[in-house]
């Protein structure tokens, strides 16, 4: 039912909709409640990012900002969250059809992550021996702030997906982590494309 | 999987048997609203003795010599952000929210227990690092409760040292618990709703509910952005927020920064805040008043539209809070134009509340009393709310009195008069027992004349000029001693209105444990909450099988039927009609 058509109901008058009520929510909900709140979360993380780079160009316009130079290392970590959100895509894709890549899909998406992550720490220390401290330049410090936020958020969904690997290690069947896996799945194709957006901003200074 | 929270006869529930799985690390939504509730209304009360001192100093300047100037803006400042965050918004969305949406909409509980109890448990977290921030060197912030940069982190300004990195880390964890439970509330709306149960078979309080919990969801993240960069700022040296200062004639590292960015996040935060506390209280007051008015709702549909309108609008406003920080012309026109069409729905509830009490069967209940009190204490608010929306009016007005008065009318004495309603309203079936009626009204007259005797003179003080945020008028031209002796007046009102609190603190816990049994529908209303088969509603809150809904919940006084309310699960063959009235049919408006 669409939105317009729910928000012209008229409820006083509940003899005319009341077969489509009943028949509407007999039983199931159609989506799992767990994909409508990380819809919702996915939403909030969208709005958290979107404030930060509003903040970020704000701030570039005042006088004070020294770009950063370009680390050629992003480049290789921007790879390792790619491959790790298509080795999840994979995972997905083979559920029912093959466990052997089911274990292996999982498994290459953790260490991609992982990589990515030890990367962007590894830009992090050599970035801070180059001299581009934290509270050198604004510039510096919303380069921390972003890539330490959108890490805390790949973390996050990491330790969700390592329960998951343990499920499937211990004979979980495909349907008992069909929606962990699809779950996964999606966060990882957004986080990847909020790193490509938070990237995209810190190399358009 | 049928979800445990919508299932009949559910395998899973775990029925919790010992003390602390029962009543501490609980998953029950009613254990939690309660948890929530306790914990709100507490930390309200600490809240309300700073504001008690406060007045105190305001009314009998030179008098107190145990307040300083430093205090008084830590009272301002912990006033503040406790009654609008760690109160209002923690006791209606946590407290109201958890306690009515599965009640309301026929689910076991919330559609994720676990993560609702952590909810809770993060919340009383954000409490006593708050609360911590009295006890540490400095004491806490006396920034004001928004925060303004560069002040907010600066020697000279009270608690500047660990009071705000206290202030901060506790907004955060608050936001944090703020965003579990908000996951919760939405997604058990969309999807733990009974059979039968239309979104637009709702009641208002869980639409208002809904809606405010959506803008906190997106809202609070604003906050969040704030508070992490000043944390930067103030912790590591960073530049986001803070200039080039020179305090107390020492050149700081800082430089460059805006305080106006903080200003833009913050607001675009807090006037949301606005919505996400008036809101719920729309939705509650709107069902109170139907009940007691023994009439449906005047114009659902067009409620249920104003509350979604006003939540979109919300996010449009927010620079109206800062005409005074110097804009664009053409931005102050915007916002002034946004702020002016937001009357409009919001004028359109108003018009409905009024309309759905014509020819209404009015029973002068506590509830049904303060809630006719918000009716009042709103459209005063609302109306000066127009006044300073202007950018050409706001500008004098702003740092006086009057400004005092508006938000105080419109966000204080309007939500919590809806507080109180609420609880009166809802105590029987919380409780299971009745509250004492004559303290009640006692309570309601006090405290809805005593707030008029409070805010009325002091827009007259905002006309004067009589300066906002000053610790002490002290001896000026333009300040008449009239205004002095209102002040004295002012202080003495509120300290009165302070303590008939008592009156509403002894009622509860007297009631709690020996008010008259309520039975579980003593207030004849229609909607699910009412219906349960046990008052205090049991684990599961419904027996083996889930209700099935009819119809609103707003079957009120329906023509020939024999009970003049027609509660939602009674199928329509059910109903019992005065001979002769034939048969059953909803009535249509």
């Amino acid at each position: 039912m669409s939105l317009l058509q729910t928000l012209t109901e008229t409820p006083w008058n509940s003899h005319a909709d009341e077969a489509s009520a009943v028949a509407a929510h007999a039983g199931t909900p159609s989506v799992a409640p767990q994909r409508v709140a990380l819809w919702f979360f996915l939403g909030i993380v969208a709005v958290l990012f979107a404030l930060f780079s509003v903040a970020y160009v704000v701030r570039m316009d005042l006088q004070d900002w020294r770009p950063m130079p370009e680390s050629p290392a992003l480049w290789v970590n921007t790879g390792m969250l790619f491959l790790s959100s298509l080795a999840l895509q994979w995972t997905r894709m083979n559920l029912h059809r093959n466990a052997a890549r089911v274990r292996a899909g999982l498994l290459l998406g953790a260490l991609t992550t992982i990589a990515f992550v030890v990367g962007q720490l590894l830009v992090w220390r050599a970035m801070s021996a180059d001299g581009y401290i934290v509270y050198g330049n604004p510039a510096n410090s919303f380069f921390y702030v972003l890539t330490g936020l959108h890490a805390l958020h790949i973390l996050g969904g990491l330790w969700v997906w390592i329960r998951t690997g343990v499920k499937v290690r211990l004979g979980a069947s495909p349907d008992e982590v069909r929606l962990s896996i699809e779950l996964c799945s999606t966060y990882w194709h957004f986080l990847l494309l909020v790193w490509l957006v938070v990237f995209a901003l810190l190399s358009y200074t | 999987m049928t979800h445990i929270a919508i299932a009949d006869q559910p395998a899973e529930m775990h029925h919790p048997h010992s003390f602390v799985t029962k009543y501490i690390w609980s998953q029950d939504h009613k254990v939690i609203a309660i948890q929530y509730g306790a914990t709100a209304i507490s930390v309200g009360l600490i809240a309300l003795v700073l504001s008690g001192l406060m007045r105190l100093q305001l009314g009998f300047p030179d008098t107190f010599s145990f307040i300083d100037p430093s205090d008084y803006y830590q009272y301002v400042t912990m006033h503040g952000m406790i009654m609008v965050i760690y109160l209002l918004t923690a006791l209606f969305l946590g407290g109201f929210g958890n306690y009515l949406i599965p009640l309301q909409i026929g689910a076991r509980d919330m559609v994720f227990p676990f993560l609702n109890m952590l909810s809770y448990w993060f919340y009383l977290l954000s409490v006593l690092i708050l609360l911590a921030s009295f006890f540490v060197g400095g004491g806490p912030t006396g920034a004001g409760w928004t925060l303004y940069p560069p002040q907010a982190i600066l020697r000279g300004t009270p608690g500047a040292d660990m009071g705000i990195v206290l202030m901060l880390v506790s907004l955060a964890v608050f936001i944090i618990a703020f965003t579990m439970g908000g996951l919760n509330y939405v997604t058990t709306i969309l999807q733990a709703r009974t059979r039968g149960m239309t979104l637009m078979r709702m009641p208002l309080s869980v639409w208002g509910i809904f809606v405010a919990t959506v803008l906190g969801l997106f809202a609070f993240p604003a906050l969040f952005v704030s508070a992490v960069m000043m944390a930067f700022d103030k912790l590591l040296g960073t530049s986001f927020f803070m200039p080039a200062v020179v305090s107390i004639g020492e050149t700081l590292d800082y430089s460059g920064g805006s305080p106006v960015l903080f200003q833009h996040l913050f607001w675009f935060f807090g006037h949301p805040e606005v919505y996400i506390v008036a809101l719920p209280a729309f939705g509650l007051v709107s069902d109170v008043l139907s009940t007691h008015a023994r009439k449906n709702i005047f114009g659902y549909r067009m409620m249920v539209w104003a509350i979604v309108a006003i939540g979109g609008l919300s996010f449009i406003v927010w620079a109206h809070h800062m005409y005074v920080s110097g804009m664009n012309p053409y931005f102050g026109f915007f916002f002034a134009f946004t702020t002016l069409i937001i009357a409009v729905p919001t004028a359109l509830k108003v018009y409905n509340w009024v309309l759905t009490l014509w020819q209404g069967n009015i029973r002068l209940t506590v509830p049904m009393l303060f809630a006719m009190g918000f009716i009042f204490t709103f459209v005063h608010g609302g109306l000066t709310g127009i006044f300073l929306g202007n950018v050409t009016v706001d500008l004098p007005l702003s740092d006086t009195y009057f400004v005092v008065a508006h938000f105080h009318m419109v966000m204080g004495v309007s939500p919590v008069m809806v507080l109180f309603a609420a609880i009166y309203h809802w105590f029987p079936k919380i409780t299971g027992r009745m509250f004492n009626v004559t303290l009640g009204k006692i309570h309601f007259w006090a405290t809805f004349l005593g707030t008029y005797a409070i805010y009325l003179p002091m827009h007259y003080l905002g006309f004067l000029g009589v300066p906002r945020r000053y610790y002490a008028i002290g001896n000026t031209d333009f300040i008449p001693d009239s205004a002095t002796a209102l002040n004295a007046n002012i202080t003495i009102a509120a300290i009165f209105v302070g303590v008939v609190q008592l009156i509403f603190i002894v009622n509860i816990l007297w009631s709690l444990f020996k008010g008259k049994p309520a039975g579980g529908n003593p207030w004849d209303a229609t909607s699910l909450e009412w219906q349960t088969p046990e008052t205090p509603p049991g684990h599961g809150n419904w027996g083996p099988r889930l209700p099935t809904v009819y119809r609103w919940a707003y079957e009120y006084s329906v023509p020939g039927a024999k009970q003049d309310f027609v509660p939602q699960n009674v199928p329509p063959e059910d109903v019992e009609m005065e001979p002769g009235a034939g048969p059953y049919r909803e009535h249509t408006v």
